[in-house]
């Protein structure tokens, strides 16, 4: 095979054995990789509860991974959330997924619950596991450090839990090579269940490439592309600035959820910006393997600089006006393993529902409790729908299907209203991220003050992202190339002859997947929403820029129009006829 | 929907692309609405069926582009593909169908954004507006333009002829006059700008001055003003002609990213700001000067098919160069080339992508530059052709 080793590794952690799996052919090719074919390996098992043993957690790479295709090292993580109780997978970067390649691997199945907690380690020659009590309870970046310290590991992929997902928060990350994180739906946790402390990869086989000829055409293609792009690589892009550029555009846009959603303007954010950072941090450049633009940013002390999501709901979502607050509960957060986003919006409804600002020594507090289990924390750390709930005050929890918003108010891009709602994981904006055209006028702009024509849109754009996490590429370069140039490159890797339009078709297919899998589990339309807030309060409008409440009959017609795109009945359940068309089991 | 339908059917008019009710536009969301009756959207609404898309355009162009289109597919066997910047970077190849049914075009579809159907026109698609479509149909428009006339220089140049090509030059340099407005001479405000306000007005008008000559097609191009300390700059993806609320403020010392959505050329146009005296940049793609930026005689040269990236000759058009430069900030970026190549200069032409002009109070000289150069290469291209000619007569 090209670009697939044809071996997945699986693991059983309840007698430490392991076997390889070996898929036909076909699978591959309907499925490409990452999430497509973790979808199709946990299909089957999707009905057990997330703390059911048996259970997978699945790490898949794709057939560009260990290739020159650019931005093409990431991997999916996969498995059932024990935040949502949906499909929940995760995109994530830095080299495991290259290097499990290298080890000779497109992926791995970890099923069972290991005696005490254990380490995997997995290289060309061989799969072994060992005891990683001595681990536990240390942050991130010691784990990272003793893991990296074993002999031959030094240059090898780490991936691991931290105290957040020992403690049973359910929005706990697993951390890959200390800073990339599998982050949102409690990934963490899942493996945390399995005892699994940690996954060390090393290898160095190639990955076999059908046409390397073309495969360097394509990734010209793809680099031109990208080199034209002011989003990525512009003087004020994120290669620059970090996801962090963002934050500017969110204020002047006036859609930047500020005080739990309450508000779409926080005054002191001009102070807070990435510009901020930089200056403050005198911030460097690191990122991905294979990566050439480097989205992340470090300070010139070693401070890991936030990402925008974390930056956002850190100062304006609480409240907050100190960045170097900011700095530190994006540094909690990380060595504690867990999720920034989940993590701020819970605070912010524990700041709502308490009727409180939080001053940083609190909101610093809180995390750490979060992250120990202590206190207030342990509460928290079931994420805002739960501690809502608890509260008796359900409808201040900013979540859809549980998960809890990032850093976009759909009152300003109202095709995120509808992204957030149909998202097969819940409150996330990675599914069909309308910012991409609504805000950042690519591939062109849109209305985004209008739901009108967007069901179409959303549709698409899902169907595409499924294709970009199974490639396993970086969604951020779809900022500027498309999948007619990764149709090339997937071609040249693998000797496919397959097109932009009909990946979409091989991603329309996997999304359907997921609905029925969520289906399977009592998910219907009555999920597919997003809080009464959006549609009852307007946002913090300017002279210029009426922030509005959504219109919820607009909003119920575009999800019926979604529900008749997708092939789904009116309750938004999957019907035999599209079932039939896609050869998916209903 | 139908609002932005009709508005991107009346576009392709009032661009001159197509004549008046032409142009077939649909719009997808769980149904298929047309701008208007036609008889091919029933085939249309098959192809639709078989796509992930959201809109779609049929229409056949006005001349001379009608006709390129039909040489094109009448010398290819199933695609052409021009050698411009737009079709490197955007369209990668045009595919041509033989007949207006869902059978031939879905499969050319799936892997293009637009074809050409021979003898019906350009079909051309997108998945979140139908603006993107807009966008294809007028790129594969200009590509083909320009490949006609360069391929048949370059013809020419070999000692042969396309006889085919030449009898059909003069019908097409005159049906191209008509196309081109009377009189592209415009009354732009005079300079220098002050307050934002003005500087977005006149940045708007002197925009539309540029679409209005039919200097740049779609939503390429992009138009600078240097003031306060700030590059106002159109964003990327806006349509010169719709440039209100599509401008960015960018302060020199980016202490704001507010411009991300800035043109993919803020550098560059920062670059030139900072290295002279100028306040105004405006670029368009006009065809000619793009033809030409693509022709070179030079013998045995090694950079042949890599000039747009690795030319190293000193090329001039008049007194205006023709430089490499990728479009962006890359390596081999036309931020690096550009800058230096203006400075002192009216403007310079990229290779196969466009031409930049500079003005030192406001758009007028800009403009009046960009025009001027425009014509320069016009008539150097007759020039060069009928020498050519002569030449190949003779021999």
């Amino acid at each position: 095979m090209h670009g697939w080793s044809g071996k997945i590794l699986r693991v059983n952690l309840s007698d430490q054995t392991t076997d390889d799996l070996r898929l036909n052919p076909d699978i591959y090719a309907r499925n490409i990789g990452g999430k497509g074919l973790a979808g199709e390996l946990l299909f089957d098992h999707f009905q057990r509860g997330w703390d059911d043993p048996q259970l997978p957690l699945v790490f898949m790479t794709g057939p560009l991974n260990n290739t020159v295709s650019p931005t093409s090292g990431r991997m999916t993580v996969m498995s059932r959330s024990p935040l949502t109780g949906a499909v929940c997978d995760a995109s994530v970067g830095g080299k495991m997924g290259t290097l499990l390649k290298r080890a000779g691997y497109d992926g791995m199945i970890l099923s069972g619950t290991s005696r005490n907690w254990c380490g995997l380690n997995i290289s060309e020659s061989g799969v072994s596991f060992c005891d990683a009590t001595s681990l536990c309870g240390l942050e991130i970046s010691a784990i990272h450090t003793r893991l990296q310290a074993a002999p031959g590991m030094d240059q090898g992929a780490h991936a691991m839990i931290g105290p957040a997902a020992e403690q049973g928060v359910r929005f706990a990350a697993i951390v890959f090579d200390g800073h990339y994180f599998a982050g949102r739906g409690g990934l963490g946790l899942v493996m945390a269940e399995k005892h699994l402390k940690h996954i060390s990869v090393s290898g160095g086989l190639k990955t076999a490439v059908f046409d390397r000829a073309e495969l360097q055409a394509a990734q010209e293609e793809i680099y031109r592309l990208v080199s034209a792009s002011p989003i990525l690589t512009g003087d004020l892009g994120i290669s620059n600035y970090g996801t962090g550029a963002l934050y500017d555009l969110m204020r002047s846009r006036r859609m930047m959820p500020t005080a739990n959603f309450r508000q779409t303007y926080f005054e002191h954010s001009a102070a807070m910006n990435a510009a901020a950072y930089k200056n403050r941090y005198r911030t460097k450049k690191f990122g991905c393997a294979g990566c050439h633009i480097l989205c992340k940013k470090i300070g010139a002390k070693g401070e890991i600089i936030p990402e925008f999501e974390t930056m956002s709901h850190f100062s304006s979502l609480v409240g907050n006006r100190d960045l170097e607050a900011v700095v530190e509960a994006n540094r909690i957060c990380n060595e504690a393993g867990m999720d920034t986003i989940s993590a701020g919006v819970t605070l912010a409804t524990y700041a709502e529902i308490s009727e409180q600002e939080l001053a940083p020594e609190k909101m610093l507090g809180l995390l750490a409790d979060i992250a120990a289990g202590r206190g207030e924390g342990t509460a928290l750390g079931q994420g805002s729908l739960r501690f809502t709930q608890e509260a008796g005050r359900p409808e201040v929890a900013m979540v859809s299907k549980g998960m809890e918003f990032p850093a976009y108010d759909p009152r300003g891009a109202q095709g995120m209203a509808l992204a957030y709602a149909t998202s097969t994981r819940g409150g996330c904006h990675l599914r069909a991220y309308p910012i991409s055209h609504e805000i950042l006028r690519k591939p062109v702009s849109t209305d985004r003050f209008s739901l009108s024509g967007k069901a179409r849109i959303i549709k698409i754009s899902e169907d595409m992202n499924a294709v970009v996490d199974s490639l396993t590429a970086c969604k951020f370069l779809f900022f500027a190339a498309s999948l007619e140039e990764y149709a090339r490159a997937l071609n040249a890797v693998t000797g496919m002859q397959t097109s932009a339009q009909q990946l979409l078709a091989t991603g329309e297919r996997i999304y359907y997947r997921e609905r029925i899998m969520n289906a399977r589990n009592g998910f219907d339309a009555s999920d597919d929403d997003i809080p009464a807030r959006f549609f009852t309060e307007s946002g913090s409008s300017s002279a210029t820029i009426q922030v509005a409440p959504l219109d919820r009959q607009e909003f119920l017609q575009e999800r019926a129009a979604y529900y008749r795109i997708r092939g789904l009945d009116e309750n938004g359940l999957p019907t035999a006829e599209k079932c039939a068309a896609l050869e998916l089991p209903c | 929907m139908l609002k932005l339908l009709n508005k991107y059917a009346q576009k392709l008019v009032n661009h001159g692309l197509c004549l008046p009710d032409t142009p077939l536009v649909g719009g997808v969301n769980d149904c298929v609405l047309w701008n208007r009756q036609d008889p091919h959207s029933t085939e249309l609404e098959k192809i639709v069926a078989g796509l992930n898309i959201n809109s779609i355009i049929l229409a056949r162009p006005v001349e001379p582009f009608a006709s390129i289109l039909d040489y094109h597919c009448r010398n290819c066997t199933a695609e052409f593909v021009p050698e411009d910047t737009e079709t490197r970077t955007f369209l990668h190849a045009i595919p041509v169908a033989r007949s207006l049914t869902a059978a031939e075009i879905i499969p050319l579809l799936q892997k293009r954004k637009g074809c050409v159907v021979e003898g019906q026109g350009i079909i051309a698609t997108g998945t979140v507006s139908p603006e993107q479509a807009f966008v294809v149909f007028s790129s594969i428009i200009f590509s083909a333009f320009v490949k006609f006339f360069v391929d048949y220089a370059y013809v020419l140049q070999t000692g042969a002829a396309d006889e085919e090509a030449r009898e059909m030059l003069p019908a097409l340099l005159a049906t191209y006059d008509q196309f081109l407005p009377n009189d592209p001479t415009v009354e732009l405000e005079a300079g220098t700008f002050s307050t934002p306000d003005e500087i977005v007005q006149a940045m708007i008008a002197a925009g539309r001055a540029t679409v209005d000559a039919r200097m740049v097609d779609s939503f390429f191009g992009n138009i600078s003003y240097f003031a306060h300390d700030n590059v106002y700059i159109s964003q990327t993806g806006s349509s010169l002609d719709e440039l209100a609320s599509c401008i960015d403020a960018c302060p020199l010392d980016n202490s704001a990213c507010t411009g991300i959505t800035a043109s993919s050329e803020l550098v560059a146009h920062r670059d030139i700001y900072l290295g002279g005296e100028q306040r105004a940049i405006l670029h368009g793609h006009p065809k000619f000067s793009v033809i030409m930026s693509m022709l070179c005689f030079e013998e045995q040269c090694q950079n042949r098919g890599k000039c747009h990236i690795r030319c190293k000759k000193e090329r001039f058009i008049g007194d205006i160069p023709i430089i490499p430069g990728e479009v962006g900030t890359g390596p081999r970026g036309l931020s690096r080339t550009l800058p230096p190549a203006v400075q002192g200069r009216r403007g310079a032409i990229v290779y196969g992508h466009g031409v930049f002009t500079v003005g030192h109070k406001d758009f007028r000289e800009a403009f009046t530059n960009l025009s001027a150069i425009e014509d320069q290469c016009r008539q150097a291209y007759l020039q060069l052709i009928a020498d050519l000619s002569a030449g190949s007569a003779q021999g």
